[in-house]
């Protein structure tokens, strides 16, 4: 290769004219200088700039709404996260880490220092002050909304090197390529969403990785940076519970299939004890790793591993293999029943906390709906549909089961672990429609080991064909090495052809899946949900921004100590935004609570306006989406807040509102629906108000129907405030009437 | 029948002992220090069950910090033994060089723990 290049390079020497010498001259020298790279120079460049591409790639196809819309958070969690890290950075870390919040969860208020994982927060003031520090003035917002694009792009070198640790460079780059662009992670990564999975994701695979390279080289160094990440992944979110119950199953099923080897002591004892001492420094997690039946697994396995290490050290020390058996049996037998004894007199008293309804609906999928409505009622913790799947896998899917053959064909340690994680993250994702975003790391990599390895077979025939025709052409002589190359030579012509077929196929396959991609972040993933967009009449793009319109109202129109009671989704949005006191918002740490805040929203306005006074309420807030047809209103999301407030009030009952199983606004709907506090709320005035060319006054386009009771006189309440497009609506509490 | 498995206790703690014996004198004092943190954990756990569990975290701090050295030190063992083969091209100045940070950390993280 080099030889031909060389000798065209001399071609071009030869016929350059002396006038153009200093031109050739520089193009020879540029030509020459570029192949003094050695073949694996050529390749560290290849892929570094390959890495450095994915890398750039992953930060900005998560921009879409950024650019369509403006730096803004998005969604309801993040604002909560916001303010906290908002907190954080004029507060300083001490106030943070003790911080008492009274303006939540009236009159109960919440411990945010205690309740919360500081992960993210922590990681964007750290970024925010170092930005400072080098004399960059951003705002905290900029470095909220774009921490999750960064820390992605990060995951996808830490892709790179899980992939490199698993299989080889080529499967590893493939990795980081998938991963950069992969809808299920961008679903929760995009900027704006700063939540605690775009940093969760990035600790999940450094913990992975890390934790396999120490069980591939036996270092305590490796194993005490696995902790370290582990640390930063239980500082960051909940789902840390995957990688606690992960290890250990994985370590368990290494010593089954007879795989045990003296680096996996020391990689998963160090990183246990470690790891569980910097996971209890976090307030919210405290005793859990000893005392929560969620945490058993890790701690089982931890004393299996002293047991079986010890006897074999035994068994090493032992020559005579009799009495050796005798030892076995007696060890086993008591560790076995010492570890029973344990783990029954813990559970039956109590000590060890069963597992906790969040983690348990994910065993038995329908324990939360007939248990927890506030658990059953979140849309993302719904089972997934196939549909879902292939909308945020695409190809993956089904090169998803091809990795799992490659793995399956070259064992090693680090293969059984992917392959474990593969699976348990596919059951999980099928599960619930959120833990898609923990199966996708192991998605990417499982197929980007089927494509490296499937191209790496199709392009290593195409090589081996040419070499071998070379050869043969070139040696020629000896009659029987001849006719068998000949034989061999002739079935070439159509494995050739196939090659570059298939090789095609799969270049037209990958291209596929980045468009698909790009089309699914831009039409799906990048909305603000806070600020709505539509299409007009003559086709201009119509923004409604009547979230933010309401909630700086509130901050600007109501006094400081004013409450505001609404439906838990937007208490987040109302301390953040409106800076003020919410009664219930979106931690749902206290189900009585939201509870009376529904059976407030489906009584009569008598009997909410009792316990509106009893809770101090000054102002009460509506989302409808009658006007403008938005479908995520307070009245379809109504059926919710009477399941849940009749769960802990019985004299609400769901029937009441229901007229023969069907839920109704228009004329035909149950008394008691037209006339409780959330009818009136929202269709207040609504009764005169023409929606639609065509349509009678009071037509609903969210539902659909003209609604039935139009003529709505509010006793206790007076209107305050609607938006512009009626998408929020809020009323002020009149205090009661002077008694004379 | 008890005969026969006293003798049999009997033999395996003779071979076991000299066994043992053979072993070089650098892991001999590791054990030591093993020993001595299980039994220095033994003693809290004692004394845990006569005053009380409170404050848990100081309870906890104290009993991981005890089997975290145990720990760190059979690693250690792992690492400096000859006989391991998996072992045999890691220096003992880098098998102790990690052992020095892992204890750094553990004995840092105890400490804000101690509470």
């Amino acid at each position: 290769m080099v030889g031909k290049t060389e000798s065209q390079n001399g071609a071009v020497k030869a016929t350059a004219a002396p006038a153009m010498n200093l031109e050739s001259d520089l193009f020879s020298n540029f030509s020459f200088k570029s192949f003094k790279l050695k073949t694996k120079q050529q390749e560290l460049l290849l892929r570094v700039s390959i890495l450095g591409l994915v890398y750039i790639l992953a930060f900005i196809t998560r921009l879409f709404s950024v650019l369509r819309y403006e730096s803004m958070i998005h969604e309801f969690d993040p604002y909560f996260n916001y303010r906290t890290t908002l907190f954080l950075t004029e507060k300083g870390f001490y106030e943070f880490w003790n911080w008492f919040d009274s303006e939540s969860w009236y009159p109960l208020g919440r411990i945010i220092g205690g309740t919360l994982y500081p992960g993210l927060m922590v990681t964007a003031a750290f970024i925010y002050w170092t930005l400072r520090f080098l004399r960059f003035a951003v705002h905290i917002r900029e470095v909220c909304v774009l921490t999750a694009p960064f820390f992605a792009s990060n995951t996808t070198v830490v892709a790179y090197f899980f992939g490199k640790e698993i299989w080889d460079s080529g499967a590893g780059l493939v990795a980081a390529a998938f991963i950069a662009i992969c809808p299920g992670y961008i679903s929760r990564s995009v900027a704006g969403s700063y939540d605690n999975e775009g940093v969760a994701i990035f600790a999940l695979l450094l913990t992975f990785y890390l934790f396999v390279k120490a069980v591939n080289t036996g270092s305590l160094a490796w194993a005490l940076a696995s902790a370290f990440g582990y640390f930063y992944m239980v500082s960051a979110w909940g789902g840390y519970v995957f990688i606690i119950n992960l290890i250990p199953l994985y370590v368990l099923v290494l010593l089954i299939t007879g795989r045990y080897s003296m680096r996996l002591y020391v990689a998963y004892n160090c990183m246990y004890v470690l790891g569980m001492l910097l996971a209890m420094q976090i307030r919210f997690v405290g005793f859990q790793h000893v005392q929560s039946g969620e945490h058993m697994a890790a701690m089982g396995v931890f004393f299996l591993m002293q047991v079986f290490y010890f006897l074999d050290w035994v068994k090493y020390m032992l020559s005579d293999t009799k009495l050796f058996q005798a030892f076995l049996r007696i060890t086993v037998t008591s560790a076995i029943a010492v570890g029973a004894l344990a783990l029954g007199v813990g559970t039956a008293s109590g000590y060890i906390s069963p597992w906790t309804g969040r983690f348990y609906s994910l065993l038995d999928p329908t324990y939360a709906k007939d248990n927890i409505p506030i658990i059953a009622s979140v849309s993302e913790h719904q089972p997934t549909a196939w549909s879902s799947f292939m909308f945020d896998f695409h190809i993956l899917l089904f090169l998803f089961p091809a990795g799992l053959y490659f793995c399956f064909k070259k064992l090693s340690d680090a293969t059984i672990f992917i392959v474990m994680y593969g699976l348990t993250s596919m059951y999980f994702a099928g599960v619930m429609v959120r833990l898609i975003l923990v199966a996708t790391p192991a998605v990417c990599l499982i197929s980007a080991i089927a494509v490296s390895a499937t191209i790496k077979n199709l392009t290593s025939l195409l090589r081996t064909k040419s070499k071998t025709a070379v050869a043969g052409s070139s040696k020629g002589t000896g009659g029987s090495k001849a006719s068998s190359k000949a034989s061999f030579d002739q079935s070439q012509p159509f494995q050739k052809n196939g090659a570059i077929a298939l090789l095609l196929g799969a270049f037209y396959l990958l291209s596929k899946y980045a468009t698909h991609c790009t089309w699914v972040t831009s039409e799906a993933y990048s909305s603000p949900s806070i600020v709505l967009a539509a299409r007009g009449a003559h086709g201009n793009r119509v923004i409604f921004d009547d979230y933010r319109e309401a909630y700086f109202w509130l901050r600007q129109n109501t006094p400081p100590d004013a409450k505001v009671m609404s439906w838990w989704d937007y208490g987040y949005q109302i301390t953040a935004m409106g800076n003020r006191t919410v009664i219930v918002d979106n931690n749902t740490w206290n189900n009585t609570h939201i509870a009376t805040v529904g059976r407030a929203m489906s009584s009569y306005e008598d009997e909410a306006y009792e316990i509106m006074r009893s809770l101090d309420v000054d102002y009460v807030l509506v989302v409808f989406g009658g006007v403008t047809g938005y479908s995520s209103d307070d009245i379809n999301k109504f059926l919710w807040m009477v399941r849940i407030g009749g769960g802990v009030f019985p004299v609400i009952k769901e029937p009441d509102y229901l007229v023969n199983g069907d839920y109704r606004v228009d004329k035909g709907a149950a008394p008691k629906m037209l006339n409780c506090l959330m009818y009136k709320l929202s269709y207040y005035r609504f009764g005169e108000l023409v929606t639609e060319y065509g349509k009678p006054p009071g037509y609903d386009r969210a539902r659909g129907v003209e609604i039935g009771n139009k003529d709505i006189k509010l006793e206790h309440l007076e209107e305050a405030f609607t938006t512009s497009n009626w998408i929020v609506r809020i009323y002020k509490v009149k205090p009661p009437n002077n008694r004379w | 029948m008890a005969r026969s498995t006293g003798k049999d206790a009997q033999a395996l703690f003779h071979s076991l002992r000299s066994a043992y014996a053979a072993t070089p004198t650098t892991l001999k004092i590791i054990d030591l220090y093993m020993g001595f943190a299980v039994f220095t954990a033994l003693i809290q756990v004692v004394y845990m069950a006569i005053v009380g569990s409170f404050p848990f975290n100081s309870f906890l701090s104290e009993v991981l910090s005890c089997v975290g050295t145990a720990i760190l030190a059979v690693c250690l063992r792992i690492q400096v033994n000859k006989d391991n083969k998996e072992f045999k091209d890691l220096p003992p100045e880098r098998a102790f060089a990690d052992f020095v940070l892992c204890n750094l950390v553990l004995h840092l993280v105890i400490m804000n723990f101690l509470g």
